[in-house]
């Protein structure tokens, strides 16, 4: 739908492909990816210094049982850490497991933390993506519609809900859901589901039990979208170019659609590449709340050790996705804009 | 009188002039009116929290209410599992809620406001380097940055500090983008160009000229900046992270979470807390958009 929403307003013919193939130049594309590199590195030396440099004894900090572990194992971890090496030499150490892959073995689970983190980021991507797809066709349908019939009762009642909305952290509006919910037997209140890959009774029962935590989701994403959506339709409203089309006869519905959207769609599809990024950690109180065997429930358990190498190899692949997800929207963006095109 | 005739007086006249017709502009805006009302409330609440409530009702073991009592007239928010008042537990926990969020937000508007005009005044190496640092900031996302910062904070700092740090040194960067784009249409400006030529240092300039400039910006921006504080410190302290001596509307529900108040479905234990938490939110979020249409006057001449 936006693809083609965004394609029409070009001018007919090949010459609008041809401009469109030459949004952007090698150099821009290396210089962004450049400078996400840059961020990434950024994300590593914090990663190291925060779990390492910390004031104090680290080896306490990492100990399973903190201030309370036995002086044998304290040694014992300290020498896993290398701690007795000068820093530089345990950040190159580290820097070198991490180019092969290797984010150490999770203390709780006894095992590579990336197999762990590779074993809970598909029901992650499950629930996030299907809540933001959901929150991204019913948000830009609200907020299209109350931007351009501004002020009208549609309009009022869908803005101040989605404000109010806006103000309920998801895991709340979950909590309240599930003791709401839990006499009625009408969701699944606890975790408990059957591997989805296996059959098909199997795949429904792992579709009711996302219903609650999805539609969590998607309400807070449904609020934010549809604000960003309508003030970038109240943005177009008066523009000269929805005056002409009107001057031509066009139904007032066709001038929303072919004309005002497109325009107005360009900051709601940033947004849109940009939560895309977030989703992977945006999820963490949800599925907390929901025991939905995903990074972020992984993420709770991980604290509650703590399990720290779970928790450093966590952060790294949440800031990653932002980051990368970045990239792709700012690589995007010349391509559905002309106007950012090069100059 | 006379005081008007030296500048200082005349700056002053005029910023009393300006707030004023601010707030009668302020007074209209119904949305910004509710949001102020609300927060008022629980200003209120929060402030005379010992004159509404004893606190002894918050001691787990001298709690003498009945054990999950659904809302009644002795206890119109219902008891929790320990046979605490949840309507103590609220109003006490506005204190630790406000306070956290106030403070962080404190934290986080001096770090925005300081990085975003140096970074917007000094053109060179330095600027660049902290607008770079902006942009990170901006990018790691929020809740995973505060948790691991909040993991690995020294223990033998209060939690409720470590908590007010955390939540402040993770939420500055959006101030800080928003300032440097103001300081650089500032920068332009004829009385700036004045002042150098003047010979001002930089810190004349940024401090005498800027900052008074950007100031309005940063105040609209904090009350927004606000809500973020308390819903992180409430995500904080639902997922463990908070001061465990001390009650906020975060601990509280993180209290019932823990406390089975699912299979037991007693909804008293997290409704009033969470809805709380969500009418302060919307408080200080109707006030901020209020303050943003007063002060951006491209959305004034639209509504």
């Amino acid at each position: 739908m936006t693809a083609t929403a965004i394609k029409r307003p070009g001018t007919p013919g090949g010459g609008a492909r041809e401009r469109r193939l030459r949004a952007i130049s090698p150099l821009q594309v290396l210089r962004k990816t450049l400078t996400a590199l840059g961020t990434l590195a950024f994300v590593v030396v914090v990663n190291f210094f925060l779990f390492r440099v910390i004031p104090g004894s680290p080896e306490k900090a990492f100990a399973p049982r903190g201030r309370n572990a036995d002086a044998e194992r304290l040694a014992q971890i300290r020498r896993d850490l290398g701690l007795g090496l000068p820093w530089h030499e345990q950040f190159w150490s580290y820097l070198k497991s991490l180019v092969r892959g290797n984010l150490g073995d999770s203390w709780g689970q006894h095992r590579p933390v990336v197999s762990v983190i590779a074993d809970y980021v598909w029901p992650t991507v499950l629930l996030s993506g299907t809540a933001l797809v959901l929150a991204a066709g019913i948000g830009m349908w609200l907020g299209a519609r109350s931007g351009w019939r501004h002020g009208t009762r549609f309009d009022k009642l869908a803005s101040s809900s989605a404000v109010t909305l806006y103000s309920v952290p998801e895991w709340l509006l979950g909590l309240v859901l599930m003791v709401a919910l839990s006499g009625s037997g009408l969701f699944p209140v606890d975790g408990g589901m059957v591997d989805p890959r296996s059959t098909l009774p199997a795949a429904i029962d792992v579709a009711w039990h996302m219903v609650l935590p999805c539609f969590c989701l998607a309400v807070v994403y449904i609020a934010e979208y549809s604000l960003i959506m309508r003030s970038s339709m109240l943005d177009e409203r008066y523009a000269d170019y929805l005056t002409t089309a009107r001057a031509k006869g066009l139904r007032d519905d066709t001038v929303m659609r072919r004309h005002a959207l497109p325009n107005a769609l360009l900051p709601f599809t940033t947004l849109f590449f940009l939560s895309i990024g977030f989703v992977v950690s945006g999820a963490i109180t949800v599925e907390t709340v929901f025991s939905w065997p995903g990074l972020g429930r992984l993420t709770y358990d991980a604290l509650r050790g703590p399990d720290i190498p779970l928790l450093q190899g966590l952060f790294l692949v949440f800031s990653a996705a932002v980051i990368v997800m970045n990239l792709f929207a700012d690589l995007l963006y010349p391509f559905i804009d002309p106007r950012v095109r090069r100059s | 009188m006379s005081e008007t005739l030296t500048p200082r007086g005349i700056v002053r006249a005029r910023r009393r002039a300006a707030l004023a017709a601010f707030w009668r502009t302020f007074r209209r805006d119904r949305e910004g009116m509710t949001g102020l009302v609300l927060l008022a409330l629980f200003a209120f609440v929060a402030l005379a929290a010992p004159l509404l409530a004893d606190e002894s009702g918050l001691s787990l073991t001298r709690a003498t209410g009945p054990v999950l009592a659904e809302p009644s007239f002795e206890y119109p928010f219902g008891t929790d599992k320990y046979g605490r008042s949840v309507l103590t537990l609220v109003i006490w926990g506005s204190r630790i809620s406000l306070l956290v969020g106030l403070a962080a937000t404190l934290i986080s508007m001096v770090i925005g406001t300081v990085v975003g005009i140096a970074s917007g005044h000094f053109r060179g190496v330095a600027g660049g380097a902290l607008n770079r640092l902006t942009e990170w900031f901006l990018v790691i996302p929020f809740l995973p940055l505060a948790i691991v910062l909040a993991t690995v904070f020294p223990p033998d700092v209060p939690k409720i500090v470590a908590v007010i740090i955390v939540i402040g040194v993770t939420s500055w960067s959006g101030t800080a983008r928003l300032v440097r784009a103001q300081v650089f249409s500032i920068e332009e400006r004829p009385y700036l160009e004045r002042a150098r030529a003047l010979g001002a240092g930089h810190w004349q300039q940024m401090s005498r000229h800027v900052l008074p400039n950007v100031m309005p910006l940063v105040l609209a921006n904090t009350t927004l900046t606000v809500s973020i504080a308390i819903l992180a410190e409430t995500t904080l302290s639902f997922l463990g992270l908070g001061d465990p001596l001390r009650i906020s509307w975060g601990r509280i529900l993180d209290n019932a979470y823990s406390g089975a108040v699912i299979s037991t479905g007693s909804w008293w234990w997290v409704f009033f807390p969470g809805a709380s938490v969500v009418l302060v939110v919307l408080g200080f979020n109707l006030c901020g958009r209020a303050i943003e249409r007063i002060l951006d006057p491209r959305i004034k001449s639209r509504v």
